[in-house]
């Protein structure tokens, strides 16, 4: 519509069909509407000329809000609330905030005339910008914002609190200067909406729900701007008071500490917490400024991640074998029990570490042995199952397989269930020491089976994964993409194993129905291991990872120095892992914070064995070490 | 020994036991089934599902902007057949347009994806077992119904709460404030969900107290919905679905008004679960019915 029209609004004709004046509408007989800059809550924000100064192109920005309460009572409060605040903020003069030049209202819209911003929004700043807004432009900002949210805290008689901190309403000026542009004025426009409504303001401290808005809002809604500006995470888009799950640095490891610490101080939940003044907000930032060097930056490296965890940790006793560690020890009656690469099985005093006995195989042994009654069970790369006197180190008797055994033994209703290189999983009567049964699975077992409710589940090396029952018959069975090497553990009718294909995986234990699969960065043969609905487990990426067993969530990651093989065990509330970087990780399985590490001299790949206090863990070092957990 | 050596050369006698009638297809009269719910020592086999749902516009509304939809069948498995059940609830949102295009595409376009995933195995002699994970299905099923109303429906928004049940595993999506809960024997009521309301965060931050949530002027403010913004995370987890225990899906509409005490105590009191499930609906009616409401409830027999 070019029309122009003298007496303004009001008539159709002059609003587009969402109920904008149209450019050329001159409102008020004295403001020719030239286009719309903004939307707000409740009406539209346009750029106007004033015709009182008919000599020169004098532009102003129009404010319209729309009154849509039905009640004429109702409605004149509103006006009145309107122009009162009007009044006020006509009285302020500061660099960063536009000047009020008129008010005035026609039939059920009211206007607010002010001082044209020649720039753009935070909100259009952020969205026209690719990557990440220089450090420190933000700071810069952030301090002028400090002293025009102090400007309006310090007014008298009565302090005045922005309310509505956010990135749509600051605008950034020519010369590079923020500009408030909102006071919430609009806000007496907004009638109680009903139904179920989406989206929440994202900037607003949780008091401010409860009715509170005190300076400490201002101070946490400024936080959030910031916080937006430097990560570029939009906190309408997100659960409402969740920065802290979206730390700075994360999203933007290019911010210095200093300044992710003062944010984060800003956004505390409780108000007590935060900056106690505006005043205090701004002195903090201005340091970062000051010990980062603002503009000529120099680089801070973290002092916390190299401190000073291997505290001299001493062994309770340590023992030297002939060859590489690489099995699992088993503890029973106050002997350890572990098998080594030089084909021996030590026998050693838990307490002490004495020697007791060993016992000889023809091939190493990487498995963990088993124990029941009197005799000791482990196979050997020398393919026979060895079952050996716990009192007197000898062979009791021994059972052939056709290829190397690395997997380990488990014992369950008088049988001993293993799998071996000769791609069966075997059965055998403990008491006739002869073979029950034996299940053909097509590849290599090196996975250990976990017997559960009669059930038998393992994997193998063409990465079929089975259930059996204990007759040997396949319940069911599943494919992963490449071999299951790790060893299931079965906890809440799950079973969880891991795979080369490098993911952990997660299958119904009654019908191996796939219930989920998280995704390592590499290949892993880890065993994983189940605690308080988190399940554990590590990858050849070094990273020793705890997922939430529900939502298939990470809920922490650890890095260590080279790959994760060994498997992790649970004890109290600490879970104590090896790596092939040499050292064994107590980590508390809660939050993934390290409580300790202790150096061996060569790759940890067995799995390290709790009880009573003590870890007992083999390394690639020869030793057998045993640590106070 | 003996019972080892049972196990694995000869079959156990199974006592025999007269499977029950699928309810779908032949739902059983009340005193059958009150006679099923009181003798809870029974044990079903194979393992099943007893199925029922209820809505009601309200009493203060005049559309319906709650979608429902059940299904309960049995699923060619790896070895034997496990039941199989798709239950969701789709609440669109009142205040925008389409709010009930937006629940019912969501539920259409949900349950359509998972039953193509499976597919195979639920209409056919299965080949080939699905790839992805229980997860991922509902995962992928979600996006799409996010895809289809962005495009179809936009501006609108609902929220989505759908149970994939498989033999006793129990995978849950979840945007937005309708609920899933738990009903376990020993007459625990556990919400599996966790609203995507503001209250809620205000409640887990301690910040304002359950009361104070229930009554708080913006309690109907949800973060997170299907058909709004570009990115969606919805909620997946899995939890155990135990023989005997009940699974209750809802809207607002009734969590809203009826509180979790009560909830429990129809549930456990009705002689059926068909009654139990109107029972609810009538609760939430009775306490003015301010919204709509719709329930979705299941028992797994074992
Ligand atoms: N004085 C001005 N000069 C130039 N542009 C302006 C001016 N005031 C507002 N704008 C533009 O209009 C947009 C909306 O203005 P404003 O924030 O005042 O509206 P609102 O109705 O309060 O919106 P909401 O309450 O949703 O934040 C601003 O983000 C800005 O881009
Ligand atoms: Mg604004």
């Amino acid at each position: 519509m070019e029309t122009q029209r003298i007496d303004g609004p009001g008539n159709v004709e002059d609003r587009s069909e969402i109920g904008q004046l149209n450019s050329g509408t001159n409102l008020g007989n004295r403001y020719l509407i030239q286009e719309v800059i903004g939307v707000g809550g409740m009406g539209s924000v346009y750029r106007a000329r004033d015709l009182h100064f008919p000599n020169v192109v004098k532009l102003v920005a129009v404010k319209e809000m729309i009154n849509q309460a039905p009640d004429p009572l109702v409605r004149q409060t509103i006006v009145q609330n309107f122009e009162r605040e009007a009044n006020i903020l006509a009285t302020l003069s500061h660099p960063s905030i536009p000047r009020i030049y008129d008010y005035f209202t026609l039939d059920n819209r009211s206007y607010l005339v002010l001082e044209f911003v020649n720039g753009k929004d935070l909100e259009v700043i952020l969205s026209q910008s690719e990557g990440h807004i220089a450090e420190e432009q933000v700071l810069a900002w952030g301090i002028e914002l400090c002293d025009v949210l102090a400007f309006l805290h310090g007014h008298k008689p009565d302090p005045i609190v922005f309310r509505d901190m956010k990135p749509s309403n600051v605008m950034i000026n020519q010369h590079n200067h923020i500009v408030l542009v909102d006071f919430g004025i609009a806000k007496s426009f907004q009638s109680g909406q009903k139904g179920t409504m989406i989206g929440t303001e994202g900037y607003s401290p949780p008091e401010q729900y409860r009715g509170e808005a005190t300076a400490q809002a201002d101070i946490y809604a400024l936080g959030a701007t910031l916080h937006h500006l430097l990560t570029r995470r939009d906190p309408r888009l997100e659960p409402p008071f969740s920065f802290a799950e979206r730390p700075i640095r994360k999203m933007n490891p290019n911010v210095s500490m200093e300044f992710e610490t003062v944010v984060n101080t800003a956004l505390q939940y409780n108000a007590e917490d935060r900056y106690k003044t505006i005043e205090d907000f701004k002195e903090a930032l201005v340091n970062v400024g000051r010990k980062t060097g603002l503009l000529n930056r120099i680089n801070i490296s973290s002092p916390t991640s190299k401190s000073v965890l291997n505290n001299d940790i001493k062994p309770v006793w340590a023992f030297q074998c002939e060859d590489e560690l690489r099995g699992t020890p088993v503890l029973h009656n106050g002997v350890v029990y572990i098998g080594c690469y030089d084909n021996n099985l030590y026998a050693l005093s838990a307490s002490s570490g004495e020697f007791q006995w060993k016992y000889p195989a023809d091939g190493g042994i990487v498995s963990r042995p088993a124990v029941y009654d009197d005799a000791i069970y482990f196979g050997s790369e020398d393919h026979r199952l060895h079952a050996v006197s716990i009192r007197t180190g000898k062979l009791v008797w021994s059972y052939y397989t056709e290829g190397r055994i690395r997997s380990s033994p488990r014992i369950s209703d008088n049988h001993v269930f293993f799998g071996s290189d000769d791609t069966c999983l075997h059965a055998v009567n403990i008491a006739t020491n002869r073979e029950a049964w034996k299940a053909e699975t097509g590849s290599e077992v090196r996975s250990s089976p976990f017997i559960v409710n009669e059930m038998i589940y393992f994997g193998n090396e063409i990465g079929d994964f089975f259930a059996l029952d204990y007759r040997g018959n396949i319940k069911w069975r599943f494919k992963a993409k490449r071999s299951i090497t790790s060893s299931p553990c079965v906890y809440d009718n799950v079973v969880y194993f891991t795979s080369m294909d490098s993911h952990l995986y997660a299958l119904d234990a009654k019908s191996g129905w796939l219930i989920w699969r998280f995704r390592m960065d590499k290949p892993s043969i880890v065993s994983p291991a189940a605690v308080d609905n988190l399940v554990i487990a590590g990858s050849a990426d070094g990273h020793i990872y705890a997922v939430d067993v529900k939502a298939a969530r990470e809920v922490w990651r650890f890095k260590t120095e080279h790959q994760v093989n060994g498997s992790p065990v649970i004890y109290k509330d600490c879970v104590y892992c090896g790596s092939v970087d040499g050292y064994l990780y107590c980590i508390e399985y809660k939050t993934g914070r390290l409580r300790w590490k202790f150096e061996t001299k060569g790759p940890i790949t067995g799995t390290p064995l709790v009880y009573d206090e003590i870890v007992y863990v083999g390394s690639h070092d020869h030793f057998i070490y045993a640590l106070l957990a | 020994m003996l019972k080892f050596i049972k196990k694995i050369f000869g079959r156990n006698q199974q006592t025999a036991q007269q499977a029950l009638d699928n309810v779908v297809t032949a739902p059983l009269s009340d005193a059958q089934l009150q006679s099923i719910r009181t003798i809870t020592v029974n044990h079903y086999e194979p393992p099943q599902f007893l199925v029922t749902s209820a809505q009601s516009v309200g009493r203060q509304r005049e559309l319906n902007e709650d979608s429902l939809f059940t299904l309960s069948t049995t699923i060619a498995g790896h070895s034997s057949n496990a039941p199989f059940g798709l239950f969701i609830i789709a609440d669109g949102m009142g205040g925008h347009q389409y709010g009930e295009i937006a629940s019912n595409t969501a539920l259409r376009v949900i349950s359509g994806y998972i039953l193509k995933k499976f597919h195979n195995s639920l209409f056919n002699i299965p080949s080939m077992p699905v790839e992805e994970s229980l997860q991922e299905v509902m995962s992928a099923a979600i996006m799409e119904a996010q895809r289809v109303i962005l495009n179809e429906a936009p501006g609108s928004g609902t929220t989505v709460t759908a149970a994939l049940v498989l033999g006793q595993q129990l995978t849950i999506g979840h945007v937005g404030d309708s609920r899933a809960y738990l009903l376990y024997n020993d007459q625990r009521i556990d919400a599996i969900t966790r609203d995507h309301s503001l209250v809620r965060r205000l409640e887990e931050l301690g910040q304002i107290t359950a009361a104070e949530a229930a009554v708080h002027p913006q309690r109907n403010v949800l973060y997170r919905a299907l058909g709004q913004g570009e990115t969606l995370d919805p909620d997946l987890s899995t939890v155990p679905f135990p023989v005997g225990s009940y699974l209750l899906i809802c809207s607002d509409g009734l969590w809203g008004v009826v509180p979790d005490d009560e909830i429990k105590k129809i549930i456990f009191e009705a002689p059926t679960l068909q009654r139990a499930c109107q029972n609810l609906v009538s609760a939430a009616n009775a306490a003015g019915g301010p919204d709509n409401i719709s329930a979705i409830l299941v028992q797994s027999l074992g």
